[in-house]
């Protein structure tokens, strides 16, 4: 146990002659003070970034978007092939097929094919055969996608994206 | 009889006084006294002055119009709770549990009706309440920051009809998602022009924070329900409660410096002023700073706020509720049909307040969708910060160039949306006339974005005209309403398939 020193004694250090009520160069409460608000509001900070996590999922459910699909028989070269329930165009012409995403680049919506190309019914986006922009807002052309040649018949995957005029041949 | 039992007696027998007097706990509010208490002594009621400015009571002030949209908020509210018990958010059923509500359940089509207009009454309520506290100069000085919690309440009002109607999981809805979340990811426009995706991507991070996934599917639908029944409404209700509380402690209401003299004395009818003696000293008044309703002038301009401002509450409440259940009655809610994610409908139109924004998101989606829509809540939120000028405080129109001025905004913000729009319409725009543009030029050139510079040209040329900043905002305020009620026109009537334009949907295509 140590007792405090006798206020005044000789081996006190200069700076603890203050009387009581001279201010305190760093107020001991206000030390303390500042110094829990400080960790809570620290703590607070870090349990908001921890909680920000929760609401971007680490996995996402992509499931495989891989189809295999007959093309028709007659289909005129040139025009546009949509398996039904997906959202790309096949196109067949000399003995090459390639697939075009009828998803807009703009902001989404199916494009519906046309004479021209393609023509997107949500804000008047307007693409090629090849899936170039003519017209509107599609900041991009239209993807296209993988296709792999399976027998007679075509695999398509739309989940992965190839260079714009990849085709294969069948 | 032993005492402890007959006090117990009498007790019971008193009960149901008691319980009486202790809720309404002040009594009949027909004296001064009992009126005060009558506000003050009850949480929700204190929201208000005891006693309220004549001048905050004349129609022409505010027209009620924060009133019908606090109403119509309680309406979507009481009926949203009615809803949920048959509502289920999942895309397999979510669209069979709306036709459940709609066919089957008890009363469930006018409940859902209700819910809807109830809805659409609140959006065009708030932006006309928006519009009388702009012209109303409301915003000023000691306002500014009820300003800002006003438009935290736009935004919320605007982000729960979103969500709502997506919840139906109809081809609206679908479509409405798919848009509403490639425009979160729209910035990538600008990231993929700088060819800096692959390191910097806000838009596609926003984009699977909104849906949960990398696809519009459960996930997103349960977002969206989650904002729309919980977060949001839940935003609203505490902003609301600060909106309120502040227009208190702001003094009331705008009005006038000479509100007084114009309104003379108090009809006799009005019921008199302080017919007692204070009982209370305002030992308050000597820490607070600023002005509460009654300082500074004497109360003779002010009246009881029970019965006077709750009775006004009450009937433009009513007429709210009627006007609501009469578009209920005669107008079904729409529903398209299921969700198909292989067709958009042709043409894919939101709700008529967001065409407004879609015709823009038809020019480029980034500026359209994010650019322009950010300039504007940033305009808005400086105006008070601006304007720090005194003329025409609570007048209608109040400010340098007045009615004039906002008439001939009017021209001029209508004329140039008619003639930029038009142009568009008729002669394509950049990317039509040189294919081979660069996307950045068209993101930062397009019709929309001229809109917005010619109008901001057009503020900068009246603050420099006639020497105010209020005359600036008068007009970019007006060119700005007119901007966005062309636009939604010509998005609601003269747009068909394929967003081509159409003099009359008469003469869309048909097949
Ligand atoms: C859900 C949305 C909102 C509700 C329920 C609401 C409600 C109210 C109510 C009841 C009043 C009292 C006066 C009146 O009835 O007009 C009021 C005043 C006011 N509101 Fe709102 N409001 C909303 C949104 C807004 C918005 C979008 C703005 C502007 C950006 C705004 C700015 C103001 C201002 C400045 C006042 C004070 C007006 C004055 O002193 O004369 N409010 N609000
Ligand atoms: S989504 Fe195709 S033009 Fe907008």
């Amino acid at each position: 146990m140590t007792t405090a020193p006798e206020h005044g004694s000789p081996e006190t250090p200069a700076s603890a002659l203050r009387s009581r009520l001279d201010p305190e160069p760093v107020p001991r409460r206000d030390f303390l003070g500042l110094a829990a608000l400080w960790a809570s509001a620290s703590t607070v900070l870090f349990a908001t970034l921890g909680i920000a996590r929760l609401p971007k999922a680490a996995v996402l459910s992509s499931p495989s978007r891989k189809f295999k699909v007959t093309l028709p028989e007659a289909l005129p070269a040139g025009e546009a092939f949509v398996p039904p329930g997906r959202s790309v165009a096949l196109f067949k012409e000399a003995g090459e097929v390639w697939a075009v995403s009828t998803v807009c680049t703009h902001l989404g919506c199916i494009v519906k094919s046309s004479a021209t190309g393609f023509d997107c019914p949500c804000h008047g986006s307007g693409f090629a055969k090849d899936g170039s922009v003519t017209r509107g807002p599609a900041p991009t052309a239209l993807k296209w996608v993988k296709v792999s040649a399976a027998g007679g018949d075509v695999i398509v995957d739309e989940g992965e994206s190839v260079p714009l005029g990849t085709k294969v041949s069948v | 009889m032993s005492p402890g039992l007959s006090v117990f007696l009498e007790n019971l027998r008193a009960a149901p006084r008691r319980a009486y007097e202790a809720t309404f706990r002040s009594g009949p509010p027909t004296s001064d006294r009992t009126r005060s208490t009558f506000v003050f002594g009850n949480v929700f009621l204190h929201l208000h002055p005891v006693r309220t400015h004549r001048w905050s009571l004349r129609w022409s002030t505010t027209m009620g119009l924060g009133i019908i949209t606090f109403a119509a908020f309680l309406i979507t509210l009481v009926t949203g709770v009615l809803l949920m018990f048959y509502y289920k958010p999942y895309p397999d059923v979510a669209y069979d549990s709306i036709k459940d509500i709609h066919f089957v359940v008890p009363t469930g089509r006018f409940m859902r009706n209700i819910h809807r207009w109830a809805a659409n009454v609140m959006v065009i309520a708030v932006l006309l309440h928006m519009a009388r506290a702009f012209y109303t100069a409301a915003y000023r000085k000691p306002r500014e920051f009820n300003w800002l919690i006003g438009m935290a309440l736009l935004v919320v009002t605007l982000g729960l009809s979103f969500t709502g109607y997506l919840l139906p999981w109809d081809q609206l809805a679908y479509w409405a998602i798919t848009i509403g979340a490639n425009i979160a990811q729209s910035p990538r426009e600008v990231t993929d022009a700088l060819q800096i995706t692959d390191r910097f991507d806000p838009g596609g991070l926003q984009k699977l924070l909104l849906l949960g996934s990398d696809q519009v599917g459960e996930e997103a639908l349960i977002r969206f329900f989650l904002l729309h029944v919980m977060v949001l409404p839940l935003a609203l209700v505490l902003l609301a409660a600060v909106h309120f509380w502040r227009i208190r402690k702001d003094g009331g209401l705008v009005r006038p410096a000479n509100a007084d003299e114009r309104l003379g004395p108090a009809p006799l009818e009005t019921y008199p002023v302080f017919t007692e003696a204070p009982h209370k000293t305002y030992q308050l008044a000597a820490i607070v700073k600023g002005k509460t309703a009654a300082v500074g002038r004497g109360p003779e301009g002010t009246v009881p706020s029970m019965p006077h401002l709750f009775y006004a509450e009450a009937g433009v409440a009513m007429l709210t509720v009627l006007v609501c259940l009469g578009l209920a009655l005669f107008l079904d809610a729409p529903l398209k049909e299921l969700a198909n994610p292989g067709v958009p409908e042709n043409p894919a139109k939101a709700p008529w307040y967001f065409l407004g924004l879609q015709e823009l998101v038809a020019f480029s989606a980034f500026m359209g969708g994010i650019g322009i829509p950010g300039i504007v809540l940033l305009g808005l939120g400086l105006i008070p910060f601006l304007d720090r000028e005194e003329a025409g405080t609570g007048e209608w129109f109040g400010g340098p160039g007045g009615l004039p001025l906002v008439l001939r905004s009017i021209v001029v913000g209508l004329g140039s949306a008619v003639l930029v729009d038009g142009i568009a319409i008729r002669y394509g725009w950049l990317r039509e006339w040189f294919p081979k543009i660069p996307q950045l030029v068209v993101t930062l050139v397009n019709p929309g974005t001229v809109l917005t510079f010619i109008y901001a040209a057009y503020s900068i040329y009246l603050v420099k005209k006639y020497g105010s900043t209020r005359a600036g905002a008068l007009g970019l305020f007006t060119c700005f309403l007119c901007g966005f009620a062309l636009l939604t026109l010509v998005g609601s009537y003269f747009r068909g398939p394929n967003w081509s334009f159409y003099w009359s949907p008469a003469d869309w295509p048909v097949h």
